[in-house]
């Protein structure tokens, strides 16, 4: 056991012995980690170390790519994931991609309501009308568009765009949210009101980023999880990992050395 | 230096751009002018003939063309029977080509880069260059022969939708590919089923530029004459059972063409077939622009 790696009591999402390849190219390499409920984690690393691959395991979003293939457990809340349809699976986690990508045909009110709509859930209007309005409640986007929800999502600035697709993930009250590099194409401004959106989420939700910025990971995260060439090479709480890493490659990417 | 040396060069150069920009003005104005001729030459011989019963009734017989001609008037009657013909057999080949035409480009479209999926795409590309009469035999043999047991819109519907199946397979696959693949991840991430995704989603997202393939092909196969002369055959009545042999205004033309004393309703019937090609060309550019 690498002692570099954190347990976590009773984790909310228990990574085991994951490894994924494409081909014969393996992007995630023995991954084992516990995640903590109501906690941001971050996910860093440089390119192409299998920061994304691991965070699309944990909806199974990875399984859209061919020829991949996965051996370990994932379980959420003790169930396996690869025992679940992905459909069930995809409800119970929300995802936010790096770019913005508001349904460009919908209001900003069927945009936020999709998930049921699609699946073709029928409710009450009474009850969509709650569900619209607490995921936009969630996002502090509310305010600003409760006026408009008539309008395309499309319309809104970057920003709004990514908070109104962080409230469609939350429509399905998800037990873990999962972000690709979730500001990555914001401005300043609009970046920080997510990252405070994000500290403010993880009192009802478990969040897992991944980022490449390293200042955003210690300035939002609890936990902070490294990768290298796949591997995991240390995970522990974020305050340590950025003041006292423990392993050499930790200490080389954080300061800057490569990535 | 020799300033001089420089300055003639520079005037044979300024002639050479000057010679240059005529032979495109020309060659401009040589690929423009047939299009202009023929609107002009279609308004002028066919405008008296056009009005709203030509419109609405069905084509006279050659006794009362040849009775109007010789009192020196408007032959009378209409086209009804072809407009009705064509728009019946084009919207007939449209329920059979666009539902078929949509779920193939989205299969290409899902495997890009496979052996299956090249082979449909280059078949595909075949049948777009495949001879229209030889499609309006292959109608022939399949639907006239085994099916209606007779010349029928049915079989001259077949034999457009064949011609159409290329068109909009293409351009559903190149629209989807211009839809960014983060739409459709999103959509799988909420735990939409794909068929969801795609209908939901995916074809709403590029519904103009389905369109705009779908419409291309209706003008494309809305003026075809020759398949429907082999499966449709004609009809000198309004006719609207599928299974029964059927006019267009394609065919119509040809007949008029064949018959000395209806030579004059040629013009009309063709003015007509091209302000309705015109037509659904240029809602089609419409739609595109749309999309941008």
């Amino acid at each position: 056991m690498n002692t570099n790696i954190l347990e976590i009591k009773d984790p909310i999402l228990s990574i085991e012995n994951l490894s994924v390849a494409y081909d014969k190219n393996v992007a995630v390499k023995d991954v084992s980690v516990g995640i903590k409920k109501n906690t941001v984690t971050a996910i860093m690393g440089p390119s192409g170390c299998g920061k994304s691959t691991l965070l699309r395991v944990l909806n199974r979003m990875h399984e859209l790519y061919e020829n991949i293939h996965t051996t370990g457990t994932v379980l959420l809340n003790g169930e396996d994931v690869f025992k679940m349809s992905p459909i069930k699976l995809r409800r119970r986690t929300g995802m936010v991609f790096q770019r913005p990508n508001p349904f460009p045909t919908m209001s900003i009110y069927d945009n936020v309501i999709a998930g049921y709509k699609l699946n073709g859930i029928s409710q009450k209007k009474a009850e969509r009308d709650e569900i619209v309005e607490r995921s936009l409640r969630d996002v502090a986007l509310w305010d600003e568009v409760k006026d408009s929800l008539t309008k395309k999502g499309t319309f809104l600035s970057g920003g709004q765009q990514q908070r109104l697709c962080i409230a469609r993930a939350l429509a399905f009250n998800p037990e873990i949210i999962l972000l690709d590099e979730p500001t990555s194409a914001l401005d300043p401004v609009a970046t920080s009101k997510i990252e405070d959106l994000l500290i403010t989420l993880k009192e009802n939700y478990t969040i897992v980023m991944v980022t490449h910025n390293m200042s955003q990971a210690a300035r939002i995260s609890d936990y902070s999880l490294f990768m290298y060439l796949g591997e995991l090479v240390e995970y522990g709480k974020t305050k340590n990992m950025f003041t006292n890493p423990q392993d050499r490659r930790t200490e080389e990417y954080l300061t800057g050395k490569f990535g | 230096m020799k300033v001089t040396g420089i300055k003639d060069n520079i005037k044979l150069r300024i002639n050479k751009d000057r010679i240059f920009l005529s032979l495109v003005v020309l060659f401009s104005v040589i690929t423009v002018s047939p299009i202009v001729l023929i609107i002009f030459k279609l308004i002028e011989k066919g405008y008296k003939q056009l009005s709203f019963s030509f419109l609405i009734e069905k084509t006279p017989d050659t006794l009362q063309a040849m009775s109007a001609i010789s009192a020196h008037e408007v032959i009378p009657g209409g086209i009804a029977n072809g407009i009705l013909g064509t728009f019946l057999m084009v919207a007939l080949a449209g329920v059979i080509a666009i539902p078929v035409g949509i779920i193939s480009g989205v299969y290409l479209y899902e495997n890009q880069g496979k052996l299956m999926a090249n082979l449909v795409r280059n078949v595909s590309d075949i049948l777009q260059g495949v001879p229209s009469i030889v499609l309006g035999l292959i109608s022939y043999m399949w639907v006239v022969k085994h099916i209606t047991h007779g010349f029928s819109a049915l079989s001259g519907s077949v034999a457009l939708s064949i011609m159409m199946l290329p068109m909009i397979v293409r351009s559903t696959e190149e629209t989807l590919k211009m839809i960014p693949q983060t739409l459709k991840e999103a959509g799988l991430a909420l735990g939409i089923p794909y068929w969801r995704v795609l209908f939901g989603i995916l074809i709403p997202t590029g519904f103009s530029g389905l369109m705009t393939g779908i419409l291309l092909a209706v003008s494309r196969v809305i003026g075809e004459t020759a398949p429907l002369m082999l499966t449709a055959l004609g009809s000198t009545v309004i006719n609207t059972n599928i299974s029964k042999p059927t006019s267009a205004i394609p065919l119509l033309i040809w007949e008029f063409y064949n018959d000395p004393n209806m030579v004059d309703l040629i013009w009309s019937s063709s003015l007509l077939l091209m302000i309705i090609v015109l037509t659904f060309n240029l809602v089609s550019k419409q739609v595109a622009a749309q999309r941008k």
